[in-house]
Parts: structure tokens; C-alpha cells; sequence
């Protein structure tokens, strides 16, 4: 098996390397030939593992593929670990990543980087299963810079948009912020437990459960707290969390099979898989999982009312993209980890579809994006108007999708936490299925529906995209509608992550849910009766009524009434101004600051040039003396003779 | 393939001072003889300094390749060479951004090329003397010494400015080494000797100790440059071609951090270990103050020098911060020493590398608008679309992205420092967030964008010496991020030794 774990990593590096430096001599077919094979082969061999790890009965596989830095008494070693968690991982990952890869195809057909996208994203998949399949935090977080890297490269793929160059730099940057901390708890790790591998830490974890920290004089903390919370601002980068969450809409800027992979799918869940990947620290801290689990209601929220107020259908969806990674962090601070990984797989397709789908859409509008500009689609492109509606009933968890089921195992784990903020998020969560239900259905039907408002040139092109784009539509609306009713019991209550995760039965909500549990039917057929599935019909029936029925009315009426929350969420709270001012300009400042006041004046000025000034002046007085007069030498000789002489006879 | 009876050492040091004698005097008016001479002899160089490594006992601590003969025996004066774990990675170092310099400055320099070539070579054979001297009075020849040519490469070659950069540049680390003089001169009348092992092994008081400490700090402060003494350094990069800013912040920046392992940590353990928290509240500020004065800059050269100068940082404070590990009650085990000097030393050899490509890709720059200001630039890579990819790739590795040697280092001495301190680390970490604004800000405006401007639009991308010359250099930051064992396999066991010496008590 280890061949094969290398040859899923490896596989798509190769592909990168071929299209990234030979890329003009294979030609498009070439790179993008080249970059499918390795994915598909990763995919392929990654369902293999799949099927050995869960059915084959394979054990949990650990073991170094070669020592990256062996120093002091430390072994920092490249090596993977696949259990349960990394398998599924694996196949979420690759299977999106290959989807992406074909629709790609298609969508830059004709742009002048095309060897280079291909290069890239094959080259993100590469870095991906890296991180997923790491068996330590060294590797782990190789991988975690390595997709920054590429999200980077990719924000910015068309270099020549000012916009986009501003948000590459902007999500790098933001993300360093949170690897600020994530590097501090690698750092903490290795301090108390002398080691960065996966398996000795856990063992290790036990001694140092009741070890507490004084970073502050006065301010106790118990360690794993401070572990899980530097662990978790990692987190809060990577998986765009209040307030690191800034970056995530900008990254639009990149093309759209990227929003798709990179900041839906997978790179930004990242944070969600290291969270629960690291259950065993959280587990150890009531006051971490707390904090985990208000940051993820405030983002799921307060994130899904920006999308509220968004005309661009690729910043809807990010939006809710950012709202529903705050439902896997609910779960995760609920102890909920299962239901996190679940809703993280369900949404990876689900989100991936919607993300294709808008590009589709794009497509056809000639990459105009406002959709105050679209309406009536519907008959122009109808697989991608089936698979858009598909992704959205999903998205708002219309009972039987996938995305039901795990959002409602989410609301319903929540609901069963008795952790401080459990309450606080359970009315989040709550809330935010209805304002889910009425952006997404607020974009459906001013896409689709409605009166045709886009100029008359692009009506008269509208027509459904090529094969090559629908194609992986319809693969992945496929498992957006079923996956979900044929994994949740396998995922959820039997013992399908086994030892991956780790939950103490003071926190296992999970087990809670399991007894009111009796198949994925009855929880589908429950779900007519339960406030969550009428709290999203709601939110379909008011987008219905305001952008269907009154849409010259309502839409305006709703604007005035709610003049002030709308300026608020119109300037989205105020962060980017903030951090532009406060952090960009503040930084700006400082440095200027540091730079005239600290350098040029005081430490030249004073210093250097004042010691170089005091010597000069010392020189110039010191030089008036040397007149050059013979009689001036002869009185000062004389002087001196008779102060010696004085001495002499006089003193001694 | 060499017999150990070869003075191998001797051929690296002063192979490159003959060959740079013979391109000046033979060199005039024959510029291309020169070129290919110069090129040749500094590839024999290192090729022997690479010899080296197949030979090189990596088990043991001491010095290998020793040569040894008196030299003016009436003061116990040796000409003493030999190298061990930390100095062989950096004479390597030497003699590989030699050759990369004289690859950068071959069809670039026109004026007086063979004097040029040959300030470079003789310069080599002086660092690699440096590096090699076990005998402090050879040790300080070569040390002053190789200020000569670089005062002449940067008064010659250098920008407008130059006369003042270069009178700078000699005051400020003349200065610094003549405070050195004295404690070495101090220890020989203590010690009888000049050798720099024997100096290692002389017991001194703890007023004397710190004394000493204190004349080598000036020393090597200087030279590496810590906040406050760094002022030189930008200045002397902005005015300096690029061939004398490459050697300068790839080979003589090290000289400081070097001489704190060879002198400081051995020779005054004890003062080290009482002032450490000053030179750690330095190396703090060099990384964060710094790094945010290079957010300030317009200039790309003055950019890069206020990089390196906040990456010495890491080197400075992974070397001092060894004292903190050994005392840290909540350090179970005490761990963290040898992870703090070799990540110092990592630091050092991967600086060597990043600093090398940025001040010759500002070069390849130069070359063609013949301005460094940033706002001179922007779209570059609508143009130099390879350039562009390279560059990307080494302002990667500045911010230390891992895969990159510059993870490395950093990566060593921030986990190594949280285990002296929390406060310490966090300082230090400080470094993902400003590295990464300060370089990818600078890369956003040059390299980034629409094409700005007509010089702009006309670019060349890079010919195939510039691409060799920038390719190399990628694959070694990328191998080195990749797989950076193998250079602490050489280090290990010198390393070992270091932190025993430097936390053995004199007194």
C-alpha cells in the first residue's frame, strides 16, 4: 500500500511539473491531458485506499517516507498516516479536484494561461493530499502553505486585474496571520510533548492534560487550551472565520473553477479537517470548543446576511460558502467532529456543483456576473439550470439532499451541547437556515426566473454550455442530492471514524443524536414536522414572493424599510475598512515612522553622524590652537618650562 | 582523489588570490580572456571546496583538512587552516556565489571588467581564509583584509553615492574589528597563543570574559549587522553593483554570525550567558522593528538589505537564545539547544541563497531600466514571464513559505525559542505576517499589474546566462527546503560540541 499512498501524491506533482514547464511545448492537449491522468490516477488509487481501509480492513497506516530534518533530539520526517478521517478526505478531495480538472477544459478554453492553470491546480491537489495525508504537524503545515501558496498563485492568475492582485496579496497575508498562531501552537506542541508526530503527541496528551501555562503574570491557563486556541487561529485563517474571514470574498477575483476547488471544495475546509484531526486537545478544553463554537455561529450568521445584499453570483456564493464553514466549526466547538467531516464532504459537493454551475452561467452570459443582469435562464441552459437548483435545494437542506442531513445532524448536535455558547449558537444556526434559504433562493430565481434583463446582443448568444462543462455537473449533482441519505448512518453512528476522532462522553452529543436516530427515511420523513425544514421553506417562499411575484415592489419596499441594516451589511460590517485603515495604514505608518524617526534621524542623525559632527567640531576648536606661529610654540614652551620647573623645585 | 597530505585548504584560499592577481595584470584590454580565466579558476575553486565533502568525517568535531606551520613563531603565530561542521557549509558557500558573481558580471561590467573580475577573486580567497583560519591573527589578516576589494568594488563600480557608502561601510566595520584586536591580543598575552582552539580552551574571569565579549560583539555586530549598528548596510547595497551586494549579504554578513559560534559561544561562555537577553532583545528587534521599516521602502535594493538585516535576526537569536533553552524549569529534557544553533546555522547557509538570487534578480533589473525605485516597475511579468516565475519563487522562500530553505531556519529557531520563551516566539513569528507583506507587497508593484511603462513594455526576458545563473539558484532553495538533512548531517557533531563548550561554565 505505501507505493500507492506515494504514487496518489505524487501522480498529480508530475502532471503540475509537465504542464508548468513544458506546458508550451505539449500544447493545451498536452497539459491538460497530463494534468487529468495524474488526478484521475490519484482519484482512482485514492478510491482503492478507500475501499481497503473501510471494507479491506486494512489497520490505521503510519509511517515516514524519508526524514525531512533529523536535529537535536527531534525527527521531523515527511511521512503519511491513513485512517478512516484521511481515506475520506482522500476521496472527497480527488474527486472534486478531477471534476474541476475536466470542467476546466472547458471554461478557459482559449485564455492564454491555460498550460499554467492546469499546472496549478494539479499542482494544489498535490499539495492537498499532502495535507490531509500528513501523519505530522510538519508536513501538515508544508501542505497547509503550500495550498496558501497556490490559492495565492491562483487569486491572482490574471495578473493584469489590479482587483485581483490586491486580493492574492490580501489572502496571503490574512492567512499568515492565522499560521501566525497555527505556528506558535506547532511550536507549543513541541515544547511540552518533544515532538511533532500525530501519534506520539496523542500519547503523549494524557501527562499534559493537567499542566497549566502563565504567559501573562496573574493569567493561569491550562495548556490545552492554549494549544487548541493557537491551533484554532490557524484554523480561523485557512477556514475563513470572524475575523480572518476577510480574504475569502476578494478571492473571487480568481477564475471560477478555483472558487470552486480551492475556496469551497477543499483548501478552505482545511481548517475544519486539522481541527478535528487534532479532536484529542480539543476534547481536553471546555474553554477552547467554546470559543470554537461562538466563532463558528457568528460566521454562520453574520456571513449568510452579507450574502444577503451581494449582486454578484460568484460573492453569494462565497458568502455562503463562509456562512457554512461557521456550521462545520458549530460542530466542531459541539464536539460534533463527525458531523463536521460529514457536512464538509456533502458541501464539497454540493458547493463545488453550485460554484460550476454560476461559471456555467457565466459562460453564457459572456462573464457578466450581476445578476440583476440575468433572469429567465432557465430555458436556455436547462442542465445547468437542474444541476443549479439541485445545489441549492442541497444548500438550504431540503429533506432528502445531502446537505440536509448533515446540516440538520449539525443544528441537532448543537442543540444537545451543554457547552457555554451552545445556546447563543443554536439560535445562530437556527436563524441562519432561514437567511441561507432566502439568498440562495433570491439568486435561483433572479438567475433563472423572472424577466430576461441582460442586453440584447448576450440574449441573442445565450445557449447551454459545452459537454465538457455540464458533464462534470452532472457528476457531481449526483452525489450533492444522495450522498448524503446512503452515508449518514455509516458516518455518523457507526463508529465509522473510529479511533481518527475522539470524543469524551461528557461531550458526546453524538451519542445523544444516535438514540433518536432510526434510519436516514425517518429523518428525512421527520424533517417535514421540524422547525428547521419550515424555517428554510420560509426563506424560499419570501425570495419567491419578493423577486417572483412583486419583484418591482417588494425588493425596494424591503430596502427602504431596512435602510440602516442594509448600509451595515452593504459596507460588510465595516472589516475591510477597519483593517485598511487600522492594520494596512497602520502598518504603513509604522514603518515610515520607524524608518525617518528611527533610522534616519536618531540613530544616523544622532549617533553616527552626531558622534562623526562632535569629532569634526572637537577638530575644528582643537585646530585653532596649531596656529603655525613660531612665537605662539616659544610662549607655550616657555609656559610649560615654567610649570615644570615650579613643580620640581616647588612640589615635590 | 586528493591525498591527505594536499593542502587543500590552502589551494581554496589562495588559488583565487593568485588567479585574481594574474586577471589583473594580464587582463587589461582583453576582456573576454578574462571573463572565461576568472570563471574558470573560481569553478576549479569550488569544485575543491566540494571535494571536500566526500572526505569530510561528519562524526566528529574536530577540525579536518588542518594545516599547520609557523608563521612568525617569535609571537606563537601559526598559519593554522582547517574547517568542521560550521565552517565547511559556508565555505561553500564562498566559492559557489563567487562563481555566480562572475557568471552576473559577464557581459554587465565593461569598464575595467578584469580589475573587477579580480577584486572578486581575490575577495573569495579572503573569506574562504576567514572561514578556514584556526589562528586568530590569520583569522583578523583576512578579515580586514577582504575590506580592501569590496571598498574598491562598491568606491568603483558603485552609484553616485558610493564615496560616502564606502568611508561608511570601512569606518563602521574597521571600528568594530579593532575592538576585536585588542581582546585577541589581550588572550595571547593571557594564553601564549594565538591559536583560536587554544583560546577556546583559556580560562577567564568573568569581568575578562565580558570584556571580551563585549570587544567581539562590537565585532561581529557590526558585520552581521544588528539593529543599531546596521545603517551601513543599506546604504552600502544601494551603492554597490550588484556583484558587491551579492557577496556582501550572501557571504560577509556571515562573517558575524560565524565569528559569534567560533569566538563568542566558546572563548566567553559565561558573559554570553550573562548578556544574552541583550542580544536577544536586539535580534527581536531587528526582525520585527526592521521588518517594518522595509514595508517603508521605495528602493528594492534598500528593500532587500532591510530584509537580510531582519533574517539575521533568526540567525543572532537562534545562536543566544541557546541560555534561555538551558534554563527554562518548564523545558522537560532540555532540548531545543541544538535546534536553536543549527537552525542559526540553516539560516545562514539558506540567507546565502535568498539574498544571492534577490540582489541578482534586482540586477537582471537594473540592467535593463537602470532603476531600482519600485515605482519604475510594475507588469514586469507581461514581459519576463520566466523572470517573473523565479522571482515569485524566491520571494517565496523570503517569506520563508516551507519547501523553500527559508522555512527552514526560521522554522528551527521559532520552535526552538518557544521553548526559552512564549514572549520570544511569538516576537519572532512575528516575521510570517511582515516578511510576507513587505516582500509580496514589493512583488505585487514590480512584478505584478498592467505593463506601467514603456521601459516596461520593451523588456527582454532572461537570456540563458541569467536563466542558468537564476536557475541554480532555484534548485538549491528548493532542494535545501525539500530535503535540508543532508546539511545538518555535516553540522550535527560540531554542533554538539558548540553547545557543550557553551554551556560549560569558565569559571
Amino acid at each position: 500500500m505505501e507505493k500507492i499512498y506515494l504514487a496518489i501524491v505524487l501522480a498529480p506533482l508530475i502532471g503540475a511539473l509537465i504542464a508548468g514547464l513544458f506546458g508550451r511545448k505539449i500544447g493545451n492537449v498536452g497539459a491538460h491531458s497530463v494534468t487529468i491522468l495524474g488526478v484521475a490516477i490519484a482519484f482512482g488509487l485514492s478510491l482503492y485506499a478507500f475501499y481497503m481501509h473501510v471494507w479491506g480492513g486494512l489497520p490505521t497506516f503510519s509511517a515516514a517516507v524519508y526524514t525531512w530534518a533529523a536535529a537535536d533530539s527531534f525527527h521531523f520526517d515527511i511521512g503519511f498516516m491513513i485512517d478512516h478521517l484521511t481515506v475520506l478526505m482522500m476521496v472527497v478531495v480527488t474527486s472534486v479536484s478531477l471534476m474541476v480538472h475536466i470542467y476546466t477544459v472547458g471554461y478557459m478554453v482559449g485564455d492564454p494561461g491555460y498550460q499554467r492553470f492546469f499546472s496549478y491546480i494539479s499542482l494544489f491537489t498535490f499539495s492537498m493530499l499532502m495535507l490531509v495525508m500528513a501523519n505530522n504537524l510538519l508536513q501538515l503545515f508544508f501542505g497547509w502553505e503550500a495550498v496558501g501558496l497556490v490559492s495565492y498563485l491562483l487569486i491572482g492568475f490574471w495578473y493584469k486585474k489590479e482587483t485581483a492582485i490586491l486580493a492574492n496579496l490580501k489572502a496571503f497575508i490574512v492567512n499568515r496571520v492565522g499560521d501566525f498562531g497555527f505556528l506558535l501552537g506547532i511550536a507549543a506542541i513541541l515544547m511540552y510533548a518533544n515532538t511533532l508526530d500525530y501519534a506520539t503527541f496523542f500519547e503523549r496528551l494524557p501527562a499534559l492534560a493537567g499542566v497549566k501555562v502563565e504567559y501573562w503574570p496573574g493569567v493561569e491557563w491550562s495548556l490545552p487550551t492554549v494549544i487548541a486556541i493557537l491551533l484554532f487561529i490557524g484554523a480561523m485563517g485557512k477556514s475563513a472565520q470572524v475575523p480572518l474571514h476577510v480574504w475569502l470574498p476578494d478571492s473571487m477575483e480568481g477564475p471560477t473553477p478555483i472558487s470552486a476547488l480551492i475556496h469551497a471544495a477543499t483548501m478552505v475546509t482545511a481548517g475544519i479537517f486539522m481541527v478535528a484531526r487534532f479532536s484529542p486537545v480539543f476534547e481536553l478544553s471546555d474553554a477552547a470548543l467554546s470559543f470554537v463554537m461562538v466563532i463558528g455561529a457568528i460566521t454562520a450568521l453574520f456571513m449568510g446576511l452579507l450574502g444577503i445584499v451581494q449582486n454578484d453570483i460568484k460573492r453569494v456564493i462565497a458568502y455562503s460558502t463562509l456562512s457554512q464553514l461557521g456550521y462545520m466549526t458549530v460542530a466542531l466547538g459541539a464536539s460534533a467532529y463527525s458531523a463536521a467531516i460529514f457536512h464538509l464532504m456533502t458541501h464539497a459537493f454540493f458547493k463545488a456543483l453550485l460554484f460550476l454551475a454560476a461559471g456555467s452561467v457565466i459562460i453564457a452570459m459572456h462573464h457578466e456576473q450581476d445578476i440583476r443582469k440575468m433572469g429567465g435562464l432557465w430555458k436556455y441552459m436547462p442542465i445547468t439550470f437542474v444541476t443549479f437548483l439541485i445545489g441549492s435545494l442541497a444548500l438550504i437542506g431540503f429533506p432528502g439532499t445531502s446537505g440536509f442531513f448533515s446540516k440538520d445532524s449539525i443544528i441537532l448536535a448543537v442543540q444537545a451541547s451543554h457547552l457555554p455558547g451552545a445556546t447563543f449558537a443554536y439560535w445562530s444556526v437556527l436563524l441562519g437556515v432561514f437567511v441561507t434559504a432566502f439568498y440562495t433562493f433570491r439568486m435561483f430565481f433572479l438567475v433563472f426566473f423572472g424577466k430576461e434583463r441582460m442586453d440584447a446582443p448576450t440574449r441573442s448568444h445565450l445557449h447551454e454550455s459545452p459537454k465538457v462543462v455540464t458533464l462534470p455537473l452532472i457528476l457531481l449533482a449526483i452525489p450533492a442530492l444522495l450522498v448524503g441519505y446512503f452515508t449518514i448512518d455509516p458516518l455518523l453512528y457507526s463508529g465509522f471514524f473510529g479511533t481518527a476522532i475522539e470524543v469524551l462522553p461528557a461531550h458526546d452529543v453524538m451519542a445523544t443524536l444516535h438514540e433518536h436516530f432510526h434510519g436516514a427515511g425517518a429523518m428525512m420523513l421527520h424533517g417535514f414536522t421540524s422547525p428547521v425544514v419550515w424555517l428554510s421553506f420560509l426563506g424560499v417562499a419570501l425570495a419567491g414572493l419578493m423577486y417572483l411575484v412583486l419583484p418591482n415592489q417588494l425588493p425596494m419596499l424591503f430596502a427602504r424599510i431596512f435602510a440602516w441594516p442594509k448600509r451595515v451589511l452593504d459596507g460588510a460590517y465595516g472589516f475591510d475598512d477597519f483593517n485598511n485603515v487600522i492594520f494596512g495604514g497602520g502598518s504603513r505608518l509604522l514603518g515610515r515612522g520607524f524608518w525617518r524617526i528611527g533610522d534616519v534621524r536618531l540613530i544616523d542623525g544622532l549617533m553616527v553622524n552626531g558622534t562623526a559632527h562632535l569629532i569634526g567640531v572637537t577638530a575644528l576648536q582643537w585646530r585653532k590652537i596649531q596656529t603655525g606661529y613660531l612665537y605662539h610654540y616659544a610662549f607655550v614652551m616657555i609656559l610649560g618650562l615654567i610649570g615644570l620647573m615650579t613643580w620640581i623645585v616647588f612640589l615635590r | 582523489m586528493f591525498s591527505s597530505s594536499w593542502p587543500i585548504l590552502s589551494l581554496i584560499v589562495w588559488l583565487p588570490i593568485i588567479a585574481g592577481a594574474l586577471v589583473m595584470w594580464f587582463g587589461a584590454g582583453r576582456a573576454q580572456w578574462a571573463r572565461w580565466f576568472a570563471l574558470a579558476s573560481s569553478g576549479v575553486v569550488f569544485g575543491l571546496s566540494v571535494a571536500l565533502l566526500p572526505r569530510f568525517d561528519t562524526h566528529t568535531y574536530a577540525m579536518q583538512f588542518v594545516e599547520r606551520v609557523a608563521w612568525i613563531p617569535q609571537l606563537g603565530i601559526h598559519y593554522h587552516l582547517g574547517v568542521d561542521g560550521i565552517s565547511l557549509p559556508l565555505l561553500i558557500l564562498t566559492t559557489f556565489t563567487t562563481v555566480l558573481v562572475i557568471i552576473a558580471a559577464w557581459e554587465v561590467i565593461k569598464e575595467k571588467a578584469h580589475q573587477y573580475l579580480a577584486a572578486f577573486l581575490i575577495m573569495e580567497g579572503m573569506m574562504n581564509g576567514t572561514f578556514a583560519a584556526l589562528d586568530a591573527i590569520v583569522f583578523y589578516f583576512f578579515f580586514e583584509a577582504m575590506l580592501i576589494p569590496m571598498f574598491v568594488v562598491i568606491g568603483i563600480w558603485g552609484g553616485p553615492k558610493r564615496v560616502f557608502a564606502t568611508i561608511k561601510f570601512f569606518l563602521y566595520t574597521f571600528l568594530g574589528s579593532v575592538f576585536m584586536l585588542i581582546a585577541l591580543i589581550y588572550m595571547y598575552f593571557k594564553g601564549g597563543s594565538f591559536s583560536i582552539l587554544a583560546m577556546q580552551q583559556l580560562p577567564l574571569s568573568l569581568t575578562e570574559q565580558v570584556l571580551i565579549f563585549l570587544a567581539f560583539f562590537i565585532a561581529f555586530a557590526v558585520k552581521i549587522p544588528m539593529w543599531p549598528v546596521h545603517t551601513w548596510l543599506p546604504d552600502a547595497h544601494v551603492e554597490a553593483p550588484t556583484g558587491g551586494s551579492v557577496i556582501l549579504a550572501a557571504i560577509m554578513l556571515k562573517i558575524g554570525g560565524y565569528g559569534f559560534l567560533r569566538f563568542s559561544l566558546p572563548i566567553t561562555p559565561d558573559a554570553a550567558a550573562l548578556l544574552d537577553g541583550m542580544v536577544i532583545a536586539f535580534s527581536l528587534i531587528a526582525i520585527v522593528y526592521i521588518g517594518f521599516v522595509a514595508l517603508a521602502q521605495s528602493d528594492m535594493k534598500k528593500l532587500v538589505a532591510y530584509s537580510s538585516i531582519s533574517h539575521m535576526g533568526f540567525v543572532t537569536l537562534g545562536i543566544f537564545v541557546i541560555f534561555m533553552i538551558a534554563e527554562n524549569p518548564l523545558n522537560v529534557g532540555g532540548s531545543g539547544i541544538r535546534l536553536a544553533l543549527e537552525g542559526a546555522m540553516v539560516q545562514m547557509i539558506s540567507h546565502g541563497l535568498i539574498s544571492a538570487a534577490m540582489f541578482l534578480s534586482i540586477g537582471v533589473l537594473y540592467d535593463r531600466l537602470h532603476s531600482r525605485e519600485i515605482s519604475a516597475y510594475g507588469g514586469v511579468v507581461n514581459t519576463m514571464p520566466w523572470f517573473a516565475a523565479m522571482m515569485v519563487v524566491f520571494a517565496m522562500a523570503n517569506v520563508g513559505l516551507p519547501g523553500t530553505s527559508g522555512f527552514v531556519g526560521e522554522f528551527m529557531v521559532i520552535l526552538a525559542a518557544f521553548k526559552a520563551n512564549f514572549w520570544i516566539a511569538f516576537f519572532a513569528a512575528l516575521t510570517l505576517i511582515i516578511g510576507a507583506s513587505y516582500t509580496l507587497w514589493m512583488v505585487k508593484r514590480v512584478y505584478f499589474g498592467e505593463v506601467q511603462h514603456q521601459g516596461v513594455a520593451e523588456l527582454k526576458d532572461v537570456n540563458p546566462r541569467e536563466a542558468w545563473m537564476l536557475g541554480s539558484l532555484v534548485f538549491l532553495i528548493i532542494l535545501l527546503g525539500v530535503w535540508p538533512n543532508p546539511l545538518l548531517d555535516l553540522m550535527h557533531a560540531t554542533i554538539e560540541h558548540l553547545a557543550q563548550q557553551a554551556l560549560t561554565s569558565k569559571l
